[in-house]
């Protein structure tokens, strides 16, 4: 056989290979996208069960009959005011997000686009606080705080993000890095200021980074569990996570209830992610972080 | 200052005057952060340490007690070494785990297949949800009686586990469930493994490697900065969990035999249940240091095993 003759032959065996793989690629990915996705279908299901059913050996996947009063029963259940909840949960991941948005924006365009003494000194101690784990500023913080007044109250959760966010800093900043100079340099050629070429010129261009940074992180808000726990005292100022957990601490054995509750909690942000799940991946492959 | 150079143009003066300008607008777009960065990291960390060589309960004022904290979170109390035991278990479990899963995911993932942004939507759900719910979830699914986890044992033929009220499941159980969320790991995957050159593997096939060959050769070494990088998350993470145990445990508890007693959760006890906020400070100060010393070490580690594309070539 020729050489190229070989490499043809070669190729071509793969081809009939590749069809074979693609078969068992597909197969292992089905089960494990079952596995997966079963324990939140088991949420659902449960979640609509009689209490009998819940206790049935075998367990059935789909209840019967379909039992919609567990949702009633769940939310008004005392301790579970779903729109207080929803309120205090929007309150937090709203203003959070807007301060962080706000508040980064600015932070990563001063570190990707202007010169000032210690700039780069300062950014990469910004690279260092994102691996100080939050454990070690637990208490100190909490301390801080309750000297000024502000545990109890939604403070200590909100006002940081309007300071700025390490991660986001950093997302930010790669991103805005990649924007020619040659832009700015144009826009002020046109007499515009670091304010204007920032409104003009860079925000347009960065419309993707933002839209991830939004929404990463009202996911943390929504999902944030130690911060309210920490900080929130008044159960009418409960979020989501704490008024689940207050849930299970009264509900435990109630499946029913507990599951319903959760779906609950969990149904926004799902619905959120479906509209939004290439933002969210996608945003992912943005940071650069894996290199 | 400015203003005697008569040589010089005007336009290197207004040059002169934009640089400063710039610096100073620099640095006030960059306050609230710098603010921050002092205020919540520089600052707690350096009280912390105060805090930690102190008896304080916030309602009087600390009390210096030199290292009396440490020497009981070492000796007489036997709760601290217990939970970091704990969490070092779990961290030992779940790291590696997670690790493999995600990976064996990921190059799934990554084939050429139809469909493959979907499957990953799929394996990030998960992560998406609430932590309570899905702390929630799992008490359910771990249920001894009829939790489907223990189902699924039957229909193998396997005994049912008294998963959360076993001393020496429970463990095991909390690192069950951290690879449910292993979604944002199997994301950043795919995206290193998204970056490495197709030509590389077409190149091998030439040369004749088979598919292990292509994977140990090209994958994993053009992997490892990926890698590295889930590794230190990982461990940093994983030490420090507390959530799931909180809401499973229904407070800052242990568990049977305090099996469960995490690091994390003691600390919050001390600080939160009992207002031992010196002793509690000190719990953060030691814990700060193993993660310290872990993550310098694995960063040591790393000029060994980290592959970088901009290193040349042996």
């Amino acid at each position: 056989m020729s050489a190229s003759n070989a490499i043809q032959a070669r190729f071509e065996s793969k081809r009939f290979l590749e069809g074979f793989q693609r078969t068992i690629v597909y197969i292992v990915l089905t089960i494990a996208s079952i596995a997966f996705l079963f324990p939140l279908l088991w949420m659902l299901s449960t979640s609509l069960k009689v209490q009998e059913q819940i206790m049935a050996m075998p367990p059935q996947l789909i209840p019967n009959p379909f039992d919609w009063v567990n949702y009633v029963e769940a939310v008004t259940a005392p301790g579970f005011d779903v729109p207080m909840l929803l309120k205090n949960t929007l309150t937090y991941a709203v203003l959070e997000t807007i301060g962080v948005v706000i508040s980064c924006t600015l932070v990563a365009y001063s570190f990707a686009r202007m010169q000032w003494p210690g700039r780069d000194i300062f950014f990469i101690a910004t690279l260092a606080s994102m691996m100080i784990p939050g454990t070690v500023t637990l208490v100190p913080q909490f301390i801080l705080f309750k000297q000024l007044g502000w545990t109890g109250t939604m403070l200590p959760l909100i006002v940081p993000g309007f300071f700025g966010s390490p991660f986001n800093i950093f997302l930010l900043r790669q991103f805005f890095k990649t924007i020619p100079m040659e832009l700015s340099e144009a826009a002020i050629v046109d007499g515009a200021n670091h304010l204007t070429i920032l409104r003009y010129v860079i925000l347009p261009l960065a419309k993707p980074v933002l839209a991830t940074v939004t929404l990463f992180e009202f996911l943390y808000c929504w999902t944030d569990f130690m911060g309210p726990l920490i900080y929130l005292t008044d159960d009418a100022k409960f979020t989501f996570s704490l008024g689940l957990y207050a849930f299970r601490e009264r509900w435990t054995i109630n499946y029913d209830l507990m599951m319903a509750a959760a779906a609950i909690v969990t149904l926004p942000i799902l619905v959120l992610f479906f509209m939004a799940q290439r933002t969210f991946i996608e945003g992912i492959t943005l940071t650069g972080i894996k290199g | 200052m400015k203003g005697t150079e008569a040589t010089s143009s005007r336009f290197v003066q207004v040059f002169r005057d934009r640089r400063n300008r710039e610096a100073i607008l620099g640095v006030i777009f960059a306050l609230p952060w710098l603010i921050r960065l002092f205020v919540m990291d520089v600052y707690p960390i350096i009280a912390g340490v105060y805090y930690s060589f102190t008896q304080y309960n916030i309602l009087q004022p600390p009390k210096w007690i030199g290292l009396a904290n440490y020497v009981k979170l070492f000796t007489t109390d036997k709760l601290p070494m217990l939970s970091l035991y704990n969490s070092a278990y779990y961290a030992l479990g779940s790291v590696p785990l997670s690790l493999i899963l995600a990976l064996f995911l990921a190059i799934l993932l990554n084939q050429n297949i139809r469909g493959r942004s979907v499957f990953r939507a799929i394996f990030f759900i998960p992560s998406v949800v609430p932590a309570v719910a899905s702390a929630v979830l799992w008490l359910w699914l771990l249920n001894p009686r009829v939790g489907l986890v223990n189902y699924i044992l039957t229909l193998f033929g396997l005994p049912r586990i008294p998963w959360l009220s076993s001393a020496q499941w429970i463990k095991p159980a909390f690192i069950l469930m951290s690879l449910w969320g292993i979604g944002w790991t199997t994301v950043i995957f795919v995206a290193g493994l998204q970056d490495i050159p197709r030509h590389l593997y077409e190149a091998a096939q030439i040369d004749g490697a088979g598919v292990l060959g292509q994977f140990r050769n090209i994958t994993i070494p053009l992997l490892t900065p990926t890698i590295f990088f889930n590794l230190v998350t990982g461990i940093i993470g994983s030490l420090q969990i507390f959530g799931p145990a909180f809401i499973i445990l229904a407070g800052p508890t242990g568990g049977p035999q305090n099996a469960a007693l995490f690091y994390v959760l003691y600390l919050f006890q001390q600080a939160f249940r009992y207002f031992n906020m010196g002793y509690a400070s000190a719990m953060a100060v030691v814990i700060f240091g193993v993660i310290l010393v872990l993550t310098l070490l694995v960063f040591k580690s790393s000029s060994v095993w980290v592959y970088y594309e901009t290193e040349g070539r042996k």
